[in-house]
């Protein structure tokens, strides 16, 4: 059996003085779908960001198919396989969709499973709007953009961080209609969610956090709801 | 009729101020760099053209040719080794760092070349001038225009119809999540440096063979070009031509009342624009 594709170790994380994840382990195996959920503030999106190297790790935290790559910075981490949907979307507000989706492609082409047509058939709305400014789009709109972004460099591992933020439950049920397809194309999922009900309908793992530590972890269906209030609020006296 | 013509002669000056201006227009749209030495790097870039010119015996605009990868890699080297250390947060650094490099680029031209003042030849297409229309416009200022449109023409098409006027973008908006993608942003910079140098050659090539340039006149090009690209809406590239043209007629029609006023209207006129439209004529949407 080979290891998993991403697997990290004791990592820590900080801001300056102020230290953000304290030890962090888990692991992501091929093919897999891994939810990291956790309220405001658990060290979710830092995690994201030590992971793509915008944060600095250390070196031997983070492994990719065994190679370490907790030092390498953002551009190396994406031309090594690992692409992320960023909290927020941060879609360029002087691209056009088609731009902000070809800039996704910009170094890195993978396995060229993904191309701008392949995008355009998993979310067909974004042809229409192509030629739009990338920030003239509906919320959910926008986050597909972000989502094929990330798709277009064919990564590995795909991270996404909090997709469903802000949107209607209608217009998350489309993005996450897109998963089975993106499942398809061989990456392994790692999705950051506070919407627990959705992280665990489309996870093959769970793994919560809470004051920048992973406080529970396993198969959704092996974790009882209590078990999941307790990691997540932190134990009721 | 001779306020018409003086308006053309302003337009065309203005041609002069927009190539001036078009580098550090490009510069400031992608990382809001205000290079305080964009004036002196014109003039070393004149010095380059000079020294290429009298040593290989060639006309000014083939010296200009072979100036500019040269002049583009010293902008390549100049952002890499210098300005991407000090960009940032603060925006004091980087005015500082260029501010001296303008003191250097001074006294070290003044040591090499001495304060006199120098011309590039370009022979009898100086002098010459065709009508057009009821005027009679110069060669030299016509093609100065000229060159100044099919300048700001193609870093348009640079900065819109290519790869690397995406990243270009994609890094002006957000340099982070660009990273994200691949990009790096400190090359990128280090890329739109060496075009912009580029850009200051072929300004140089104008400079030298309208008027007489010295190791001292960096400094007033700057204002000039610092005007222009305000008055255009900073980051826009169109704006900054229109910017130049507005100065350069503002000058023209200042000289025409009394050869004083030249400057001071150009000035005035850059005033004026200010306080009707505080971001210039066509400022970018999302600033
Ligand atoms: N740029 C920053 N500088 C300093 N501290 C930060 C910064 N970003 C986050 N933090 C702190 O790090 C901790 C973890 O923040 P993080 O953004 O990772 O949380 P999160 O789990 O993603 O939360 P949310 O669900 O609100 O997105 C918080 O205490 C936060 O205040
Ligand atoms: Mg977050």
């Amino acid at each position: 059996m080979t290891g998993p594709v991403l697997s990290i170790e004791n990592l820590t994380a900080y801001y300056g003085d102020f230290q953000a994840l304290f030890g962090v382990d888990l692991a992501l195996q091929q093919g897999q779908a891994l939810a990291i959920i956790g309220a405001n503030g658990a060290g979710k999106s830092t995690l994201m960001r030590a992971i793509t190297g915008i944060l600095p790790s250390p070196r031997d935290a983070i492994r990719l198919n065994g190679q370490p790559i907790g030092h390498l910075s953002a551009p190396e981490v994406l031309e090594a396989g690992i692409s992320m949907v960023p909290e927020g979307r941060r879609l360029f507000p002087s691209l056009s969709v088609e731009e902000n989706l070809l800039i996704g492609a910009h170094v890195r082409t993978g396995s060229r499973y993904w191309t701008l047509d392949g995008i355009y058939d998993l979310f067909p709305i974004l042809a229409e709007r192509r030629h739009n400014p990338g920030t003239a789009l509906s919320g959910g709109q926008q986050q597909m953009v972000a989502i094929g972004r990330a798709l277009m460099s064919n990564p590995d591992v795909l991270l996404c961080d909090e997709i469903s933020l802000g949107l209607a439950p209608v217009v998350i049920r489309d993005i996450y209609a897109s998963f089975p397809k993106i499942r398809e194309s061989g990456a392994s999922v790692i999705v950051v969610e506070q919407d627990i009900g959705q992280a665990l309908k489309i996870a093959d793992h769970v793994c919560c956090m809470m004051e920048g530590r992973v406080t529970l972890s396993g198969a959704p269906d092996a974790l009882s709801r209590d078990a999941i209030h307790d990691a997540y609020f932190g134990v009721s006296a | 009729m001779i306020w018409l013509d003086t308006i053309v002669q302003g337009i065309l000056l203005g041609g002069l101020y927009a190539l001036f201006a078009a580098g550090l227009s490009l510069v400031f749209g992608i990382m809001r760099l205000v290079n305080l030495a964009h004036g002196d790097l014109i003039v070393l870039a004149a010095f380059l053209i000079l020294t290429i010119v009298s040593a290989l015996g060639l006309n000014p605009f083939l010296g200009a040719l072979l100036a500019m990868p040269v002049m583009f890699g010293a902008g390549w080297l100049l952002q890499t080794y210098v300005l991407n250390r000090v960009l940032g947060d603060d925006i004091l650094p980087p005015l500082l760092v260029t501010f001296g490099l303008s003191v250097v680029i001074q006294n070290g031209l003044l040591e090499g070349f001495s304060a006199d003042s120098q011309k590039l030849s370009a022979g009898p297409i100086e002098a010459a001038s065709l009508p057009l229309g009821p005027v009679t416009v110069g060669v030299m200022p016509l093609l100065t225009l000229i060159s100044a449109i099919l300048v700001i023409f193609a870093l348009n098409q640079l900065f819109y119809r290519t790869r690397l006027g995406r990243a270009f973008r994609a890094t002006s908006d957000d340099a982070v999540t660009a990273g994200l993608m691949g990009i790096r942003p400190r090359n990128v910079f280090a890329i739109a440096t060496g075009v912009a140098m580029v850009v200051a050659t072929i300004a140089a090539l104008y400079l030298g063979m309208r008027a007489n340039f010295d190791p001292t006149i960096g400094p007033a090009r700057l204002i000039y070009a610092f005007e222009a690209v305000i008055i255009g809406g900073l980051g826009s590239l169109w704006g900054t031509l229109a910017g130049g043209i507005v100065i350069g007629v503002a000058q023209a029609l200042g000289a025409a009342v009394n050869p004083e006023w030249q400057i001071l209207s150009g000035h005035i006129a850059f005033i004026l624009v200010l306080l009707v439209r505080p971001r210039g004529l066509f400022p970018r949407a999302n600033d």
